[in-house]
């Protein structure tokens, strides 16, 4: 689902800067649902790769601590207008997704 | 009979040894790959995560981490965090928030192309210290700031 990330890439200079926002619930399995009384099962994002051109440039590995829908922000060197970077990330339910951009 | 079943005996052993050794090659791998640090993220005091991520809990204050954050946060469940490192060889950037269930919120591994700064967001279940941990030439460094929360972000 290409809608799940959403992000930003630009140049400035020879380093790039990148926003993503990925939506995802973050659930910690603390919280109960108020109607039920049960717990809501912990659905969080374990692990994100940030890829330019194909090499790793940064790589997160979240916890339930990280907020819902989570935003990242960060800047890497050696990036020029027209390359690709490409964000995935794995949940601890075994889903994953991948979105990939070109550096404006 | 007795030749053949002692042979099938024999043959089922060979293959249950040949399965054992891929297990072992099969577990290699994912350790040379960094996986998920599960065990880290489970501690529920922040020595324990230290120690289970980057094998210490000696931190060093350092004033080449800058660490941003709300004085005040109205809601737990959304608190910005970035960390600004000017260490050298910084290998990897957590972040703590010790009186959360988990005090690990995030690691970042960091490679040389990484330009030093790092925003997100985290929770927070009540009022605490939010510290940032830089792991950089085998030492450990660090940067704390107190932040107010309102109201929690983590149970309900």
């Amino acid at each position: 689902m290409a809608n799940d990330i959403k992000i930003r890439a630009w140049t400035e200079g020879d380093k790039a800067n990148v926003k993503a926002i990925v939506f995802h619930p973050m659930e910690t399995g603390l919280r109960k649902d108020k109607k039920t009384g049960k717990k809501i099962p912990a659905h969080y994002i374990t692990e994100v790769v940030c890829e330019h051109n194909g090499n790793t440039v940064l790589k997160c590995n979240w916890g339930p601590g990280v907020s819902k829908n989570p935003f990242i922000s960060f800047g890497f060197k050696g990036a020029k207008s027209g390359d690709t970077f490409t964000l995935s990330w794995k949940d601890n339910q075994g889903k994953s997704a991948s979105q990939e951009t070109k550096i404006s | 009979m007795q030749h053949t079943r002692r042979l099938f005996l024999k043959g089922t052993m060979a293959a249950g040894t040949l399965a054992i050794a891929a297990g072992a090659n099969l577990l290699t791998p994912g350790k040379v790959l960094a996986a998920w640090p599960e065990k880290a993220f489970t501690a529920e005091k922040m020595d324990t995560a230290l120690s289970e991520l980057v094998g210490g809990t000696e931190l060093i204050e350092s004033d080449k981490i800058t660490l941003k954050t709300p004085d005040i946060a109205e809601n737990g469940a959304v608190v910005s965090v970035t960390v600004r490192t000017e260490l050298p060889d910084a290998e990897s950037i957590s972040i703590y928030v010790p009186v959360n269930t988990s005090p690990l919120t995030a690691s970042y591994e960091l490679t040389d192309k990484f330009d030093g700064e790092i925003s997100g967001r985290i929770k927070m279940a009540e009022t605490s210290d939010v510290i940032a941990v830089v792991q950089a030439g085998g030492k450990l460094y660090s940067a704390k700031r107190e932040v107010k929360v309102t109201l929690g972000g983590c149970g309900g």
